[in-house]
């Protein structure tokens, strides 16, 4: 096989891979918080993660190289103190992706919180079980589907992405060249054969992964019937 | 000993109503919270367990604010000396049924408590399984057993009971009478079952749209009737059949046919179908029909 090819795969799931589990990171207490509070601004944040959802990624994309190249204060800032450049860089990419993905993280696992009975929590205060417990030995595991709905859904959002990774990341085989853009690449180089390699594997992959967590989510649903 | 002083506005379908409780309520004790429902029985007890902030008014447990409108204290449901059985009983679905009563335990006496514990509410058989393996009235004892585990000053039952069928339901009243017992914690329960009310508590505070409309031991706040009686029962009369010069009443009270006599005097208010008062004075049985 090319070995470009199995580079720019390799890139592909490790981006999807990294920045999934990022967004599982950063997504449990982000939805935890979003799920629960009353808090006025909480309308504020949900209308900025659901922004890519509709932004178009260049849009993103166009600002987070603004924001990062390091003729500006903050990509400066991160260029000089922790020689961390996010500009046409593996780790650009990772952040584009986890910003751009976090509404496939978020979404899934607020509405898994929402899901569980009120009195779960009531009766785990009652207890006097912290909170942090709770959400490790009560909530996270009688939400397994929406866990699982949100690493695939991220997953293979982030595997599909275009726009964003092509703004800030570029084209550079190995470091930020993903199997999306190697497609537009190879189409550009009228070199079809390759593309539709590409092309092919990212189409059976998704449709695999899709159908793995209806299956595994018809099974729970079955579960929690009997 | 607690003191609750309470008040706060609820919204409910028939517009605004307040709620205002005051009461003292002695160490040890078992009280009722009886009246129809949307009576804010329920709310009383989540703000007595700190899952509802009442709008004023105090809680005092044993000397110890837990909460006070005033000086703005509100002690977290986490720091509150309680255990508290939902109506739906709440148990954790993911957990067995061991797990789910040693939780909130710390690990060097889980095993030994939970033990206990499995063994008072007759649970040991079903120590392994998840809630959804178990019936109505096993459900019931988990959500007791995890309730007690933390030995709490204060027990609340919102209605632990209604769920379940007649016979369950007494057998689990037993249980609970034979757990208050050994463990004492000064229990409120939620009830709208006047039988309940009767056979497991001393003192019951009536609720009507969000005021204490009377309160006492069940027979001074539910006996209306001037009768003294040795004994009373309610009943439906379902046969009359005459025998010389008397009838022969069959009353069904509860599951059983009480056969008794009465003159053609007293059976002319009496058919078939009657509620009945059969209540007995010194030596000779008296049946009444009911208001209704």
């Amino acid at each position: 096989m090319n070995p470009d090819f199995t580079q720019t795969m390799i890139l592909t799931f490790q981006v999807a891979g990294i920045t999934t589990i990022i967004l599982l990171v950063i997504g449990i207490p982000l939805s935890y918080w979003l799920a629960y509070t009353s808090n006025r601004i909480k309308a504020i944040v949900e209308t900025l993660v659901s922004m890519p959802l509709v932004l178009p990624p260049t849009v993103l994309g166009f600002y987070l190289l603004v924001f990062f190249s390091p003729v500006n204060p903050v990509g400066g800032w991160l260029d000089n103190w922790f020689n961390l450049r996010l500009v046409f860089s593996f780790e650009g990419v990772i952040v584009g992706s986890v910003l751009f993905s976090l509404p496939f993280m978020i979404h899934p696992l607020q509405s898994g919180f929402g899901a569980i009975p009120a009195n779960l929590r009531e009766a785990a205060a009652t207890l006097g079980i912290s909170r942090a417990k709770t959400l490790f030995t009560i909530l996270l595991p009688n939400m397994k589907p929406g866990i699982l709905a949100g690493c695939v859904l991220s997953f293979a959002h982030t595997v599909g992405e275009f726009g964003v990774v092509l703004m800030v990341g570029g084209n550079i085989p190995g470091v930020t060249r993903m199997a999306s853009i190697a497609i537009y690449d190879r189409v550009e180089a009228l070199d079809y054969a390759t593309a539709h390699q590409y092309a092919f594997v990212l189409f059976a992959i998704t449709f695999a992964i899709l159908l793995l967590v209806y299956m595994v989510n018809r099974r729970f649903a079955r579960m929690e019937l009997a | 000993m607690i003191e609750v002083n309470v008040s706060k506005r609820l919204h409910t379908a028939e517009g605004p109503m307040d709620l205002v409780f005051n009461g003292i309520i002695e160490q040890g004790e078992f009280i009722t919270l009886f009246g129809p429902s949307g009576a804010g029985k329920t709310t009383l007890l989540r703000m007595v367990a700190g899952l509802t902030t009442p709008d004023a008014g105090t809680i005092v447990v044993n000397g110890q604010p837990w909460f006070d409108s005033t000086s703005r204290i509100n002690l977290s449901p986490r720091r509150r000396s309680i255990g508290m059985v939902f109506q739906d009983y709440a148990l954790f679905p993911n957990l067995t049924v061991s797990e789910n009563i040693g939780l909130a335990l710390p690990r060097e006496k889980r095993g030994v408590i939970v033990g206990e514990l499995l063994e008072v509410a007759g649970l040991q058989e079903l120590a392994g399984r998840k809630p959804d393996k178990l019936s109505g009235g096993q459900r019931q004892r988990v959500a007791l057993a995890r309730a007690l585990a933390l030995k709490p000053t204060i027990l609340l039952l919102d209605e632990p009971l209604s769920a379940l069928d007649l016979q369950m339901r007494l057998k689990l009243q037993d249980e609970l009478l034979r757990l208050h017992q050994r463990y004492q914690p000064t229990t409120l329960l939620v009830s709208h079952d006047l039988s309940e009310v009767f056979r497991l508590s001393r003192r019951v505070f009536v609720l009507d749209r969000g005021e204490v409309t009377r309160s006492g031991s069940p027979t001074e706040v539910f006996s209306q009737s001037k009768i003294s009686n040795k004994f009373r029962f309610n009943g439906e009369v379902v046969h009359i059949k005459p025998s010389g010069v008397v009838y022969i009443v069959h009353v069904l009270v509860g599951q059983d046919i009480v056969q008794v006599i009465a003159s053609e005097r007293e059976i002319t208010s009496l058919k078939v179908g009657k509620r009945v008062l059969i209540a007995s004075k010194a030596f000779n049985p008296l049946i009444l029909p009911l208001d209704e």
